[in-house]
C-alpha cells in the first residue's frame, strides 16, 4: 500500500485547560474521499484548524504525504497543496469575485487558470465576477468557495461543513461538485454533520465522539452503525 | 484675482501634503486596522532625520530622500507592525489607541532626546525653479509636492486594485485566518502596508518640513489634517481622501488669506483642520454596530466599600501627615498629584469602565479651572458650578459623535483639545494670550481653607470622595451597562439599550469630574494660565493611567503621582528629559494591550501574599525554629494553601460583583 496522504497519530488538542482532541488515530489513503461524522462538540472541526495548521496541538503527530508537519504554517501547507474550505463561508465578502479568485492564486496556480476553472464550472461566477462577495448569496459563496478546491489542484482537500446554512437542494449541488473533484484524483476528507449526505459520495468514514475517533468503515457499514454509534455512546 | 491664485496655488500644495499623508494613513487603516495616531509624530522624527543626514551631515539631497523614505522609514514601518502593532486591529479600540498615543509621545520624546532644540531649517526642493504660469509664480517645491501626490495616487490604487499582494492587504482586514488557508501571508501585507504608510508619512513631513519648520509639535499635529482628510474618504475611500485633502488644504489657505486678521477669526485659520474634522466626523453616517466580537476582558477586582474607606482613610492619614511636616512648595507638588489623580480617576470612568478614549481629558480640567476662576466665587457652591459647566462642554464635545463609536470620539476630543488650546484658552476673554487669571482658595461653608497645607488636605478628601463615589458606581446598575456596553455593544443593541445618550451622558460625567478636578487646582495655584492645560500634556496623562492601570482607583493614585513627578525629574536632570517621554511612551506601548496595569500586579502581588505568605507565616510563628531552619514544612503548606485557590483566580467582568 502506498503512504497515505494524511495519517493522523494521537493527536491532542486543547483551548486551555479544555482537551477537545484526545488521542485521534486517523488515516486518509491517497485518492480517497473519507467522511468524518460525529454530532456536535465532538472536536471533528477542531481536527480541521489543527490539521491545517491554525491551531497548535498539543501532542502526536500529523503526516501529510509521509511528511510530517505538525506545528507548520497554515499559508506554508496551503502552498504546498492542502486546500482547507473552512466552516461558514469562506470567501473575502468585501472583495469582488474576480479578487476573491485572483487570491486563490497564492496556492501555485496562475491566476487566470484560476479564473477559467471557475468559471466554466460554475458560469454563475462569471456572470457576477465584479459583484462582491459578500453579496452574493448563500450557495453562490459556497460555489465561489468551492472554486479554490477545484482550481487549485490540491494533493488533499478539507472541507469542514459544507452544508452549514444551506438548502438541501443547494447541498446536492455542492456534494456532487465534491465528488467532480474526486474523480480527478484528490484526496479528501470532509466533515460532515449530516451524514447521508456526506456518505453518497465518499469511499470510507469514520465517526468522531468526544475527541477521539471511534468506528472506522466502509460508508454502508457505518451508516448501520452509526444511529448505535451516536445514540448509544460507545464512546 | 492674481492673490486668489496664488493662495489657491498654496492650498493644492499644503492639499497635495495632506493627501500624501492621509493615504498612508487609510492605507495602514484599512489593512491593519489600526489607527496609528503617530502618523504625524513618525513623520516628524523621518523630517528630523532628513535634517541630519542633509543639513549636519551634508549628504547629497538625493542620498538623504533616499535613505529616510526607501530605507529607514519602511524598516521602522515594518519594525512597528512586526513587534508593535501586531494583533491589535482584532482587540479593542481604546487599545490600539493608546498604544499609539503611547507611539506618538515616545517619538517626541525620542526626536527631542536627539535632537535638542535649536534652531534649524530644511531648505525646499528646487529652491531655483520657478514656472510662470500666468500672472502667477509656482515655486518647484510646490510642483514637485503635487506632482508627488499624483504619483502616491495613482501608485497606490495600482497597488491595491490591481495586484495580488494589494488584493491581499485589503482581504487581511476581514479575515486574516482565511487568507493564511489561502495560501497568502497575512503578516507580510500587514508589514509592507505598515511600510508604505510610515515612507508615506515621512514624505508628506520632508515636504512639509520646509514650510512648517523642524518643529516636534507642529509637524505631529500636522496628523489631525490628515485625519481630517482621512475621515473624508471614510477611511477607507482612498479618492475621497485626496478629495478632503485638496478641500482642507484650499480652504485653510482661503482662510489664512481672506479671513479677517482681527478678533476671533485670527484664531479661527489656526483651528481649521481641527474644526474641519468636526464637520466631517458630525456629517459621518451611523457607524454600524460589529456583531460576532466579544471584546471583554478580565477586570480588575472592584474591593468592597469597607476596604475602600479603609485605604481611604489610610489616604487621607498619609496626606494629613504630609500637610503637616512639608514645605509648601512641596505641598503645592502633593496638591498637583492630586489634581492628576482625580483627572485620572474621570479617565477610569470613561476609559477603564467605558472602554472610550479620551485624548483631551487636561483640556476639560483647563475648562473647570477657567469656570471657577471666572466666576469668582471660591465655595462649594463655584466648584458645583464649574464641575456642571466641564460636563456640559463634554456633553457638547460628545454630542457631534453621537452617532459614532470609540475611534471617532477619540479624534473628536483630539480636535477639542486642539481648539481649546489654540482659540478657546488663549482668546482675551478668557485666560488670554499666555495670561494667568487669579483663582481663589475655596472657602467651605463660610469658612476660608487658606493655608496651603488645609488645602492639599481638601483636595485629598475631595479625591477619596470621588473614588468612593466611581466604586459606589461602579458596583451599582449604571456600573453593569457601562461593562456590558464596553464588552459588547452588539449585545447591548439587541436588549434596547440606547447607549447613544448613555455615551453622552457618561462623556459628560467624565468631563465634569475633571473639570472639578481642575478647579480645585486653580484654587491650589491661586494663579492659573492656558499653560497649565496644554492639550499636549493629555497623552502623559492617558499614557500613565494606562500604564498604572485605567481601570481601578489604586491605578489612578499612583498614576497621579506619576504624573507629577515626571516635571519634577525633568527639571532635575534636563538633559534626559526627552527621555523620561520616551521611557513613558513606549513603557505604553509594551503595556497598553493591558488596561489593568501595574495595579493589577500590585493587587496579584497582594492576594499571592495573603493566600501563600500569610498561611506561611502563620504556620511558623508558633514553632520559631531555633537553629535557623527556616523553611515550613511542605505538607503542612500545602494544606494551608489548599482552601484560598479559588480566592486568588481573577474575576471575569461578569461575574464580578
Amino acid at each position: 500500500m502506498s503512504v497515505p496522504i494524511l495519517e493522523v497519530l494521537d493527536l491532542h488538542a486543547a483551548y486551555g485547560r479544555i482537551e477537545v482532541l484526545r488521542g485521534v488515530d486517523l488515516t486518509v489513503p491517497k485518492g480517497a474521499v473519507m467522511a468524518l461524522l460525529g454530532p456536535n462538540g465532538a472536536g471533528k472541526s477542531t481536527l480541521v484548524k489543527v490539521v491545517s495548521g491554525q491551531k497548535r496541538a498539543t501532542g502526536g503527530d500529523i503526516h501529510l504525504g509521509g511528511v510530517h508537519v505538525t506545528d507548520a504554517d497554515s499559508a506554508e501547507l496551503a502552498r504546498v497543496g492542502l486546500c482547507t474550505v473552512p466552516e461558514g463561508r469562506s470567501v473575502f465578502p468585501n472583495l469582488t469575485v474576480q479578487e476573491n479568485l485572483v487570491l486563490m492564486s497564492y496556492a501555485g496556480v496562475p491566476a487566470d487558470a484560476v479564473l477559467d476553472t471557475a468559471f466554466s464550472y460554475f458560469p454563475r461566477l462569471a456572470e457576477r465576477r465584479h459583484q462582491l462577495a459578500g453579496t452574493m448569496s448563500g450557495g453562490e459563496q459556497q460555489m465561489l468557495a468551492m472554486s479554490r478546491a477545484l482550481a487549485s489542484d490540491p494533493a488533499l482537500l478539507l472541507l469542514d461543513e459544507l452544508s452549514m446554512g444551506l438548502a438541501p437542494l443547494i447541498v446536492d449541488e455542492l456534494y456532487d461538485t465534491v465528488a467532480q473533484i474526486a474523480e480527478s484524483g484528490v484526496s479528501i476528507l470532509c466533515i460532515e454533520q449530516f451524514a447521508r449526505t456526506a456518505l453518497r459520495v465518499s469511499d470510507y468514514a469514520a465517526v468522531m465522539i468526544g475527541g477521539r475517533i471511534v468506528a472506522t468503515g466502509e460508508p454502508a457499514e457505518i451508516l448501520e452503525t452509526m444511529d448505535d454509534v451516536i445514540l448509544g455512546g460507545v464512546a | 484675482m492674481s492673490t486668489f491664485l496664488a493662495f489657491t496655488i498654496f492650498g493644492l500644495f499644503s492639499g497635495a501634503a495632506y493627501a500624501i499623508a492621509a493615504s498612508g494613513l487609510v492605507l495602514t487603516y484599512t489593512t491593519t486596522r489600526v489607527f496609528n495616531i503617530a502618523h504625524g509624530a513618525l513623520g516628524m522624527v523621518m523630517s528630523f532625520l532628513f535634517w541630519d543626514f542633509s543639513v549636519r551631515q551634508g549628504m547629497p539631497t538625493w542620498l538623504a530622500l533616499v535613505l529616510v523614505l526607501l530605507v529607514v522609514a519602511p524598516a521602522v514601518g515594518w519594525f512597528l507592525q512586526r513587534f508593535v502593532c501586531r494583533g491589535l486591529g482584532e482587540g479593542p479600540v481604546s487599545v490600539s489607541l493608546v498604544v499609539t498615543v503611547g507611539l506618538l509621545v515616545g517619538c517626541i520624546g525620542l526626536a527631542t532626546q536627539v535632537w535638542k532644540p535649536e534652531a534649524r531649517s530644511v531648505m525646499p526642493f528646487l529652491p531655483d525653479t520657478r514656472v510662470q504660469l500666468g500672472s502667477i509664480t509656482v515655486t518647484g517645491h510646490q510642483l514637485i509636492t503635487i506632482l508627488l501626490s499624483a504619483v502616491v495616487a495613482a501608485g497606490l490604487f495600482l497597488l491595491l486594485n490591481r495586484t495580488r499582494i494589494g488584493t491581499a492587504m485589503r482581504a487581511s482586514v476581514d479575515n486574516p485566518e482565511l487568507l493564511k488557508l489561502f495560501g497568502g501571508r497575512p503578516d507580510t501585507a500587514a508589514a509592507l502596508s505598515w511600510a508604505i504608510g510610515t515612507s508615506l508619512a515621512a514624505l508628506a513631513g520632508v515636504l512639509l518640513v520646509s514650510q512648517v519648520g523642524l518643529d516636534y509639535y507642529a509637524l505631529t499635529l500636522l496628523v489631525i489634517n490628515a485625519y481630517a482628510a482621512a475621515m473624508f474618504g471614510r477611511l477607507k475611500s482612498l479618492p475621497m481622501t485626496f478629495v478632503g485633502a485638496m478641500v482642507l488644504g484650499l480652504s485653510t489657505s482661503y482662510a489664512s488669506g481672506y479671513l479677517p486678521t482681527e478678533g476671533i477669526f485670527n484664531s479661527v485659520r489656526n483651528v481649521m483642520p481641527a474644526l474641519f474634522l468636526f464637520a466631517v466626523i458630525v456629517a459621518l453616517p451611523q457607524a454600524q454596530l460589529r456583531i460576532g466580537q466579544v471584546k471583554g476582558s478580565v477586570a480588575a477586582p472592584v474591593p468592597s466599600t469597607p476596604k475602600a474607606l479603609a485605604w481611604g482613610a489610610v489616604l487621607l492619614g498619609v496626606v494629613a501627615m504630609l500637610s503637616g511636616s512639608m514645605s509648601t512648595a512641596n505641598l503645592l507638588l502633593v496638591g498637583t498629584a492630586a489634581t492628576y489623580a482625580m483627572v485620572m480617576l474621570s479617565l477610569v470612568l470613561l476609559t477603564g469602565y467605558g472602554g472610550h478614549v479620551s485624548l483631551a481629558q487636561l483640556s476639560f480640567a483647563g475648562v473647570g479651572a477657567l469656570a471657577y476662576a471666572k466666576l469668582d466665587e471660591p465655595s462649594l457652591y463655584g466648584l458645583a458650578l464649574a464641575s456642571l459647566i466641564a460636563a456640559g462642554v463634554g456633553a457638547l464635545v460628545a454630542l457631534p459623535v453621537l452617532r459614532l463609536t470609540g475611534l471617532y470620539l477619540a479624534l473628536a476630543t483630539m480636535a477639542f483639545g486642539v481648539i481649546m488650546d489654540k482659540l478657546v484658552f488663549q482668546h482675551e476673554s478668557a485666560f488670554g494670550f499666555n495670561g494667568t487669571l487669579p483663582a481663589g482658595r475655596m472657602s467651605f461653608f463660610g469658612t476660608a481653607v487658606s493655608s496651603t497645607g488645609g488645602y492639599v488636605m481638601l483636595m485629598a478628601v475631595f479625591f477619596v470622595l470621588m473614588a468612593l463615589f466611581l466604586l459606589a458606581l461602579r458596583r451599582g446598575p449604571l456600573g453593569r451597562v457601562l461593562i456590558a456596553m464596553r464588552d459588547s455593544p452588539a449585545a447591548c443593541g439587541t436588549l434596547g439599550l440606547d447607549m447613544r445618550w448613555f455615551r453622552v451622558g457618561l462623556f459628560a460625567l467624565s468631563a465634569g469630574m475633571a473639570g472639578m478636578a481642575g478647579a480645585l487646582f486653580a484654587g491650589l495655584r491661586e494663579t492659573i494660565g492656558a499653560a497649565d492645560f496644554q492639550f499636549f500634556n493629555s497623552l502623559p496623562l492617558l499614557l500613565l493611567a494606562v500604564v498604572f492601570g485605567v481601570t481601578t482607583v489604586t491605578g489612578a493614585t499612583f498614576g497621579g503621582i506619576g504624573l507629577m513627578l515626571m516635571p519634577v525629574l525633568q527639571s532635575d536632570y534636563p538633559e534626559l528629559s526627552g527621555l523620561i517621554f520616551a521611557v513613558i511612551g513606549f513603557g505604553a506601548v509594551a503595556l497598553g494591550r493591558d488596561p489593568n496595569g501595574l495595579a493589577n500586579l500590585v493587587f496579584k502581588g497582594g492576594r499571592l501574599a495573603q493566600t501563600r505568605l500569610l498561611p506561611r507565616v502563620r504556620a511558623s510563628l508558633p514553632e520559631l525554629p531555633a537553629r535557623g531552619e527556616a523553611a515550613p514544612d511542605p505538607s503542612y503548606d500545602e494544606g494551608a494553601d489548599a482552601p484560598d485557590q479559588s480566592q486568588q483566580k481573577e474575576v471575569p467582568v461578569h461575574a464580578a460583583p
